[in-house]
């Protein structure tokens, strides 16, 4: 019928658009094809029956916020394991020490190297670095999509730079031994 | 500011999340402090190194149809929702009928240009017998009564005297109907004064005359080689007729 897919078409013409992103974030949640896919098509449904409350306003934000929880639902089904050791919220290690080493290497390292570590990243550090660092989304947005104060969006985005640099660090050392062996 | 302070703030003025007062202190202290400027300098590396990697990944394009078609599905299984546009459309369909309704009643209340006309016919006759103002050239003459329009209107007035049947022509007077100049003779039977304005007709047409009651007094309207005509009096319809005969014959 016309009337409906007018509302279908206005849905694609908002939300569609924003199917790169949201592709991103659940390949970088779920860290499967396959299974990235499955999780965006159900987010995508859910978004259309949600559509009618939607107000407009950032439409991306909504989107991720929808795709994140479906992710966050799908891994509870299938991957608990992973949702089970949650992070220390302590603040501790966000005071960072990045003197040493450095990433001296940084600009010839394999991106496969990044792509490694990253994905080795646990969820909730994974999750920001993603969004502020691919998507460069805002804290306040991160905040918005992940539900989480915009101090602890700061605190786990500094945690997980840490870890991310001092993987990489680590690689690039094991790296190099290999290298010169 | 203190290197202690710094922590997370590092990060902030990295991504750009800061005011300008705190970016500000910041800068200050990463240019008095090595070990925090060199950790300023880690994190942009660490930036640039994700950024550089290609590390998003994207939907294949076949994903993507399915993806499409999943939705346009999704969007015909939904009875709940085809219920809600349903009614919508009622409702709509029904505001528009409303809307048709009242602009047929308002076209139609609209008066007419004739009734538009009549009315400002009946206005200057009027005016005519109030205001001491009947005629500009007072005379019972035709061949006085019609060069005295020329130069005066675009046009000349058929002007006849029809004393012997009746109707004194009292003379001529300058009027202003339907946004342009128009003649007006002026001819009395017995104690009723006639108006008879004459202008050039729009449409060449002859029609047949056409009597109307207004405000009590009688109107006939025709048009007759090329002139539209209106007479207007307190005399009866049928003494009126008359003198609309003897005009178009």
């Amino acid at each position: 019928m016309p009337e409906q897919s007018s509302s279908a078409g206005r849905f694609e013409a908002v939300v569609l658009p924003h199917l790169p992103a949201a592709y991103n974030l659940a390949r970088w949640l779920v860290r499967n094809d396959q299974d990235a896919e499955d999780v965006v098509q159900e987010a995508y449904l859910r978004a259309f029956k949600f559509f009618g409350g939607y107000r407009g306003g950032e439409s991306r934000t909504w989107l991720l916020t929808i795709v994140r929880n479906t992710c966050y639902s799908w891994l509870q089904r299938n991957r608990s394991r992973e949702l089970t050791d949650s992070i220390d919220e302590t603040h501790e290690d966000a005071i960072i020490d990045f003197g040493n080493p450095e990433l001296r290497l940084v600009q010839s390292t394999d991106a496969q190297m990044v792509r490694a570590a990253l994905t080795e990243l646990p969820l909730e550090f994974r999750e920001v670095m993603v969004m502020r660092e691919l998507e460069e989304l805002s804290y306040k947005e991160i905040a918005a999509i992940a539900d989480l104060p915009i101090g602890t969006v700061m605190s786990r985005l500094a945690r997980g730079r840490k870890r991310l640099h001092s993987l990489l660090a680590t690689r690039m050392g094991i790296e190099t031994k290999g290298g010169a062996a | 500011m203190t290197c202690q302070e710094t922590g997370l703030l590092m990060h902030a003025l990295a991504d750009g999340e800061l005011d300008l007062t705190k970016s500000l202190e910041m800068e200050a202290h990463l240019r008095e402090c090595q070990s925090c400027a060199r950790a300023q300098k880690e994190i942009h590396r660490l930036s640039n190194l994700m950024k550089d990697s290609s590390l998003r990944f994207t939907p294949s394009p076949t994903f993507e149809k399915r993806l499409r078609s999943a939705v346009r599905r999704e969007t015909k299984e939904k009875p709940a929702n085809a219920k809600w546009w349903r009614w919508s459309l009622v409702v709509a369909s029904l505001v528009a009928m409303v809307l048709a309704v009242w602009a047929i009643v308002v076209i139609l209340n609209r008066p007419s240009s004739d009734t538009l006309v009549a009315q400002e016919v009946v206005s200057s006759h009027v005016r005519s017998l109030m205001a001491q103002h009947l005629t500009d050239v007072p005379s019972s003459d035709q061949h006085t009564v019609k060069p005295w329009f020329d130069g005066k209107l675009d046009f000349s007035p058929p002007v006849k005297d029809l004393k012997e049947q009746g109707f004194e022509l009292k003379g001529g007077r300058l009027d202003y109907i339907a946004s342009r100049p128009v003649a007006a003779l002026v001819y009395q039977r017995r104690q009723h004064l006639i108006n008879v304005f004459v202008w050039p007709a729009k449409s060449g047409s002859r029609s047949t005359a056409q009597a109307s009651v207004s405000q009590g007094y009688n109107l006939i309207r025709w048009t007759n080689s090329g002139m539209e005509w209106w007479a207007i009096s307190d005399l009866n319809l049928a003494e009126l007729q008359q003198l609309v005969q003897m005009l178009q014959g």
